[in-house]
């Protein structure tokens, strides 16, 4: 799985010739990246994927006017275009006042070693990854008879370098890896179908689960939801399960993030320093914590990543800012700069609602009657009013035991108003992915079914 | 800027990088045919624009590049794929050496899939393709939406005006000994605003594209409607009451809101999830799943529509495939791999994001046909229940069949009559049952205006969807006014 060695020049001849073409400053990335994936349904091969991948990018400025390139070749012709077309661009656009680089006195020195990319550990060939996701498919076919179909499993791994430079001499980089295992069986009884799934990744291949037990929570998971029924329409407290728990920290995220706020179509504008959560909330964005998915040593602009307290308390304590949305609102930027082909965003590291010291059980015995939420589907979620709907499927909650699977409802209510009911956060954080919360109680919520 | 339309796709790689559709069908017949089932090379190269006017200011400007080649060999249900972003006959070959090393593992003999060769269709060609036109134009129209957004209300504060453009030039070379090559326009203009009044704040947005000219923008003051429609859904909202919550009556209008479609029986219907059995749709070609108002077409072959293609991702042209026909289910949409395993023949759904992915049946234009019931009198038919025109995005559990989709404008009926808009809500459904609850149909199909974008399995293509206004008697609407 090498990667050949970057060619950080590539890119610094292509800032250089950025200004030789009349761009006051420039900055852009170079990276490269390999892929495999391996699947695997019923025991045999599905599907296996290798890639190579790279893209330079670049984006000038004409003093306040700016614009982006990027190819994903780096032969001469093609890289001189990206400069033609980048620089051909930005003197057609008008001048934004608060477009530009960071002060190249913030950016980062020393690059510090988060451990991202395993480096030690031995290549696996393709039969032994291939195996890996089969491991994980048979355990989920022998944890029960029910379980006769599967939509397979797969394993992956990507091994990626990464630089950022800028016009004013700025150049660094790292490499990360990530690896992965995902299983998706299918359990059916009576005529009825249910799948779920369950995943484990990691920047460490040591670090995955075992996957035999991926598979059998995958298994369990599926299971739960045989002889699933929909209910009545009613309105009662709502228990959020962590992976349910955390795309709920994603929308807090989306609405704090600068661009929203900037446009004026977030439902956390003008709340900054406000109470917008129950007390008990805390949510974490870290982008430094070793060896984690989300990590990163710096921003998309050459800042230094760092812990962020977006909810302390309660509170609506930071927004999430790259540097162009900090001077729009009048504000630093917070590290948060994210660069895709087209231009600089936001987007969080680590992101994590802190556990609280009630057990899952705990939570749901405290509930009379409810529903445990497992999944959610669907886009129902308005970022500029908070206003939630959501398809979901879960267990039913009867005097504080799980009942019986629900599916075929809906969740609804406004994100402002269920961060303030939230009753009770389970003592289960696991940080297995880039955003994470333990399981959560919002007192109360409209369930609509029949 | 490059026009790529103007020379031949078999010319375009020939000249840039040296592959010839000879070189591509030595290296089929060499490296690949072997004990194989099927095999495939794909070439790609793809220019895309990106520009956002927001506050009157060019937020994003851009322009991007990409190209590559992906090699794919079948045997049985196994696939093997390599991609590589450099295209050259030495990564061809390594490509297809990896393909081909897992595809042949078992060493299984194998015959060779011969398609069902048809013509390319012709649906876009363009005297001048959306990506040539002069940013200049491109530029003074996001003007002025911009000040026509704003004219249009005195309560919108933010418009966000975007165009995004793109061409494409593909060749394919089948193991069967034939190439084929398509040259793919494709342009979206979008509008979004934000309302504001008293403290509150409201969004609405509205857009529309396909294979078509710049032009197309400006024709029958296409981008003025898209401008004040954002605008006038914005406003609307800032006055919605609470969405009602549970199961009741609903009136989905024409054209977009055809994503009930898409996801309730679309995705569903889709081979592969057939042939692993995993569909909830899984063996019932032939039974009822729908009212007998009920017919159901995916169409690739509709010209300058977002969701057509010339020929497919494996190069089969694509064609109108009927998947409900009177209630009752009579096709699924196939690629090479899932019609081979199926025994049916491939429909020309063949699709894949780009080279870095292997092909999967999908969608293209999917919409049900016209009925016979004026559209008022639907309404006029319900005393109480929902009537919703816009929609955001759906979501669809093929395996349990349940399906959600959510509205972004829509009213309440009470009395036969349309009142009072409501605030967003998702609708829930099961897809083997709702549409047997369709009770009228519409004769007023229309197409959805060019927006929608279809993710499965991390693959993001471009569709079209389409309805006529329809009443369907039992939908579960996840409101909060209990």
């Amino acid at each position: 799985m090498s990667v050949e060695a970057l060619r950080p020049e590539l890119l610094t001849d292509v800032l250089g010739r950025a200004r030789a073409r009349g761009a006051t400053e420039a900055d852009g990335f170079l990276i490269e990246e390999q892929h495999f994936n391996a699947s695997v349904r019923l025991g045999q091969v599905d599907t296996v994927k290798h890639s190579r991948e790279q893209r330079l990018s670049l984006r000038v400025f004409a003093g306040k006017a700016s614009a982006a390139a990027s190819t994903s070749d780096l032969s001469r012709d093609s890289l001189e275009r990206v400069v033609d077309d980048a620089t051909a661009l930005a003197r057609v656009t008008a001048e934004d006042l608060h477009a530009g680089l960071p002060d190249p006195a913030e950016l980062i020195e020393r690059v510090t070693d988060l451990e991202l990319e395993d480096d030690g550990a031995e290549e696996l060939s393709p039969e032994a990854k291939i195996e890996v996701a089969r491991r994980a498919e048979a355990a989920a076919l022998e944890t029960d008879p029910r379980i006769a179909n599967s939509e397979g499993a797969e394993y992956w791994d990507r091994r990626a370098r990464y630089v950022y430079a800028t016009s004013h001499g700025f150049a660094r980089g790292y490499a990360t890896t990530s690896f992965g295992l995902s299983v998706s069986p299918v359990a059916s009884a009576g005529g009825e179908m249910q799948r779920d799934y369950w995943f484990s990744a990691a920047r460490h291949r040591a670090a995955l689960e075992d996957p035999a037990a991926v598979g059998r929570t995958a298994a369990r998971r599926a299971l739960r939801r045989l002889g699933a029924r929909k209910v009545k329409t009613v309105e009662v407290p709502v228990v959020f399960d962590p992976d349910t728990a955390a795309s709920l920290v994603r929308s807090i995220a989306g609405a704090a993030s600068g661009p929203t706020l900037y446009r004026r179509a977030s439902f956390l504008l003008d709340r900054l320093g406000k109470r917008i959560a129950a007390p008990s909330v805390t949510i974490v964005d870290d982008g430094t914590m070793p060896r984690a998915l989300g990590s990163r040593p710096f921003d998309g602009e050459g800042l230094a990543t760092r812990a962020t307290v977006v909810v302390g308390d309660g509170v609506l304590e930071s927004y999430l800012l790259d540097s162009y949305s900090a001077r729009k609102l009048g504000l630093r930027s917070t590290h948060h700069a994210s660069r895709d082909g087209s231009g600089v965003g936001v987007a969080t590291t680590n992101l994590m609602l802190k556990a609280g010291s009630v057990s899952p059980d705990d939570l749901i015995r405290s509930v009379k009657r409810g529903l445990y939420v497992t999944e959610l589907i669907g886009f129902g979620v308005n970022g500029v009013t908070g206003d939630y709907s959501r398809g979901a499927a879960g267990l039913w909650i009867d005097n504080g035991e799980l009942a019986y699977p629900v599916e075929e409802v809906t969740v609804a209510g406004n994100l402002l108003e269920m961060l303030a009911a939230i009753e009770g956060i389970g003592n289960d954080l696991v940080l297995r992915d880039r955003t994470v919360s333990p399981t959560l109680l919002v007192g109360r919520m409209v369930v609509a079914g029949n | 800027m490059d026009d790529l339309s103007s020379t031949s796709p078999e010319h375009f790689f020939s000249d840039r990088f040296n592959v010839t559709p000879a070189l591509m069908e030595r290296l089929l017949g060499g490296e690949l045919a072997r004990r194989l089932d099927d095999a495939d090379i794909y070439l790609e190269y793809r220019v895309n624009e990106e520009l956002v006017l927001e506050e009157n200011v060019v937020k994003k400007a851009s322009r991007h590049v990409s190209q590559g080649a992906g090699v794919r060999a079948q045997a049985e249900t196994r696939t093997g794929y390599a991609h590589t972003d450099e295209i050259s006959l030495s990564n061809l070959e390594e490509a297809a050496r990896q393909a081909r090393a897992i595809a042949d593992r078992a060493g299984a003999p194998g015959v060779l899939a011969v398609p069902g060769r048809g013509r390319a269709h012709d649906l876009y060609a363009l005297a001048e393709p959306p990506i040539v036109t002069a940013l200049t134009r491109k530029l003074e129209l996001l003007r002025k939406i911009d000040a026509a957004a704003r004219a249009a209300d005195p309560r919108i504060g933010q418009v966000i005006a975007s165009l995004s453009s793109e061409e494409i030039v593909i060749l394919i070379a089948t193991a069967s000994g034939w190439t084929i090559g398509d040259v793919r326009p494709l342009t979206r203009l979008n509008v979004t605003v934000i309302a504001e009044e008293n403290g509150k704040r409201e969004i609405g947005s509205w857009g529309g594209g396909g294979r078509v000219p710049f032009d197309y923008f400006l024709e029958a003051e296409r981008w003025t409607r898209f401008a004040t429609e954002a605008t006038r859904q914005a406003v609307l909202k800032l006055r919605a009451v609470e969405a009602p919550a549970g199961t009741m009556t609903v009136v989905l209008g024409p054209g977009w809101p055809g994503i009930l479609l898409h996801e309730a029986i679309g995705h569903g219907l889709e081979g592969d999830f057939n042939r692993k059995g995993v569909s909830a749709f899984a063996g019932r070609l032939g039974q009822r799943v729908a009212s007998e108002l009920v017919t159901v077409v995916d169409d690739g072959t509709i010209p300058n529509r977002r969701g057509s293609l010339n020929v497919d991702d494996e190069g089969t042209p694509t064609g109108r495939t009927v998947l409900i026909e009177n209630g009752v289910l009579t096709g699924y949409m196939q690629d090479r791999l899932n019609a081979r395993l199926m025994k049916m023949a491939p429909t020309g759904n063949g699709r894949r994001e780009s080279y870095a992915h292997p092909p999967m049946p999908r969608m293209t234009n999917t919409f049900m046909l016209a009925g016979q019931d004026d559209p008022q009198e639907i309404i006029r038919s319900v005393p109480n229940g929902l009537y919703a025109v816009a929609f955001g995005g759906g979501q669809v559990d093929i395996t349990s069949g349940k399906f959600v989709f959510s509205a972004s404008e829509a009213y309440l009926i009470e009395g036969g009559r349309v009142t009072a808009p409501v605030k967003g809500a998702t609708l829930i459904g099961n897809g083997p049952e709702a549409l047997r609850r369709v009770s009228r149909v519409g004769h007023d199909l229309a197409l959805d205006e060019g927006v929608g974008t279809c993710g499965k399995d991390g693959q993001s293509v471009p569709v079209g969807v389409g309805l006529p206004t329809i009443r369907l008697d039992g939908m579960t609407v996840g409101g909060t006014q209990v």
